[in-house]
């Protein structure tokens, strides 16, 4: 696949049809993949990667890029194409400037699980069937993929590109995962085992603001995170409330745009399963107001942005679900 | 020392200017009784409430907030209500979903005429709160006195 891309991108750039190209590349290590763009062939040659490591969501670097000068090449997985729709509904990427080549995807894996799984010293990586071959410094180990992956990948939603101007390989299917399993059951659980188990994971919060940084959805240009007055910004949590406030506030402010593509949990430091909170949103949008995709077209309402007469009521949440 | 019994919750009221606002007023002029612990902000409509505003509300000190607002189709802003109506819904849910005991927040629709309906459930609310005692599960202790 990486070399089709690669003679794709080459192509594009040679006959001035882009002028850039936003993919990947490798940093210190081979799992260490970085967002690059790049300007000429021989620079892609040199650098350009596409791996089962490259999980990072490009769409959000278009909010930058497509205002730049000239036109530029994306590489999108199918997951990445709900986040373009979504920041293209929001008139946030200028669509003209942008070739979106789609590129499959089967689940991308990351270093730290491999090393959390006793894989030290990885050189390499590639995928048959359902493992991942490792090559490592001790030679070759293999691990089944759904040792590998990460939940967003177990639970994937789509192999569909939901937007293209030219595909790469075979076309997906849209699926139908059990992303929503892990929420049911802690919708399940009693309020005091709920409450532990959220003061357990978000108490490890540093407030780094990886998951408001990477994620699609948010892209404000001043965000009420970075308000001097609101006595959270630029600091770790002082008190239990604050890791409250923080995520639920940053959960319900992309409640309705999420396209759950997962971000927030990959680049959580602390391994907080972030991806929880949007998907309980996404859960009860479904539940009460309809099913609801955000990024599946440009043109439908948010539904925080929209209303029917016969809303269920807030009390709603009293009667449901959930023990006492 | 401070007995059990005698706790006293404290309840933030966020209500609309066009009718629970009235109809608070209502129920002072007819002589009706809601405790004193309820404090009403008033807001211009029941959409102004950001849902930051209940989280800041439980972090000062609240034990309970409910918002008041028009009933659906009578806003006086058209469609503020409904608006309002699907974010508090989520957060409600959301809150819930992270354990904090879900009787502490509510939404009630009070029009200006109702004064009865403002003290009957003003009065109810606070007895939920008071039954469940202290905001312990989304307080802020330096906010603490």
């Amino acid at each position: 696949m990486q070399e089709m891309m690669l003679a794709k991108a080459k192509e594009l750039l040679q006959s001035g049809a882009v002028q850039r190209v936003l993919g990947w590349q490798t940093g210190e290590f081979v799992y260490d993949i970085t967002p690059a763009v790049f300007t000429s062939a021989e620079e892609m040659d040199e650098k350009f990667v596409y791996s089962d490591f490259c999980g990072n969501n490009l769409s959000k670097y278009l909010i930058k890029e497509s205002r730049k000068e000239g036109k530029i090449l994306v590489f999108l997985k199918p997951c990445d194409t709900y986040s373009f729709n979504q920041l293209i509904k929001e008139h946030r990427i200028v669509r003209e400037n942008v070739y979106v080549v789609g590129v499959p995807c089967e689940g991308k894996t990351d270093g730290e699980t491999l090393k959390a799984k006793g894989i030290k010293g990885i050189l390499g990586i590639k995928a048959e069937g359902d493992n991942f071959v490792v090559e490592t410094l001790y030679g070759e180990k293999t691990i089944a993929k759904a040792d590998a992956l990460p939940e967003r990948c177990l639970n994937c939603k789509s192999k569909k590109h939901m937007v293209y101007d030219e595909l790469l390989g075979e076309e997906g299917e849209v699926l139908d995962s059990h992303r929503f399993d892990m929420v049911e059951k802690l919708e399940n659980m009693t309020p005091d085992e709920r409450f532990e188990f959220w003061r357990g994971e978000l108490s490890r919060c540093i407030r780094c603001n990886a998951c408001r940084n990477v994620c699609p959805a948010c892209s404000c240009e001043k965000c009420v995170f970075d308000n001097d007055n609101s006595g959270i910004a630029q600091k770790a949590a002082a008190d239990s409330f604050e890791e409250k406030m923080f995520h639920i506030i940053r959960a319900f402010h992309v409640a309705g745009r999420c396209t759950d593509c997962g971000e927030c949990s990959r680049v959580c430091p602390q391994n907080i399963p972030l991806h929880l909170l949007n998907r309980k949103f996404i859960k009860d949008i479904n539940t009460f107001y309809g099913d609801f995709q955000a990024g599946e077209d440009t043109e439908s309402r948010a539904p925080l942005t929209n209303y029917t007469k016969g809303d269920v009521e807030p009390s709603i949440v009293y009667h449901k679900g959930g023990k006492n | 020392m401070q007995d059990v019994k005698t706790f006293k919750p404290k309840i933030v009221a966020f209500c609309c200017n066009w009718c629970s606002y009235a109809g608070a007023d209502l129920a002072g002029t007819n002589r009706l009784n809601y405790p004193a612990d309820v404090k009403i902000i008033r807001v211009p409509c029941s959409c102004r409430v950001n849902p930051m505003f209940i989280l800041r509300a439980f972090q000062r000190g609240a034990d309970g907030v409910i918002l008041c607002g028009c009933h659906p189709g009578d806003c006086h802003y058209t469609s503020g209500n409904y608006y309002a109506r699907r974010r508090m819904t989520l957060l409600f849910s959301m809150l819930d979903y992270l354990g904090i005991e879900k009787e502490r927040t509510r939404v009630e629709w009070v029009s200006a005429a109702e004064g009865a309906k403002f003290a009957a459930t003003m009065n109810e609310f606070v007895k939920t709160v008071t039954e469940l005692g202290e905001n312990k599960r989304l307080e802020d202790l330096r906010c603490k006195k």
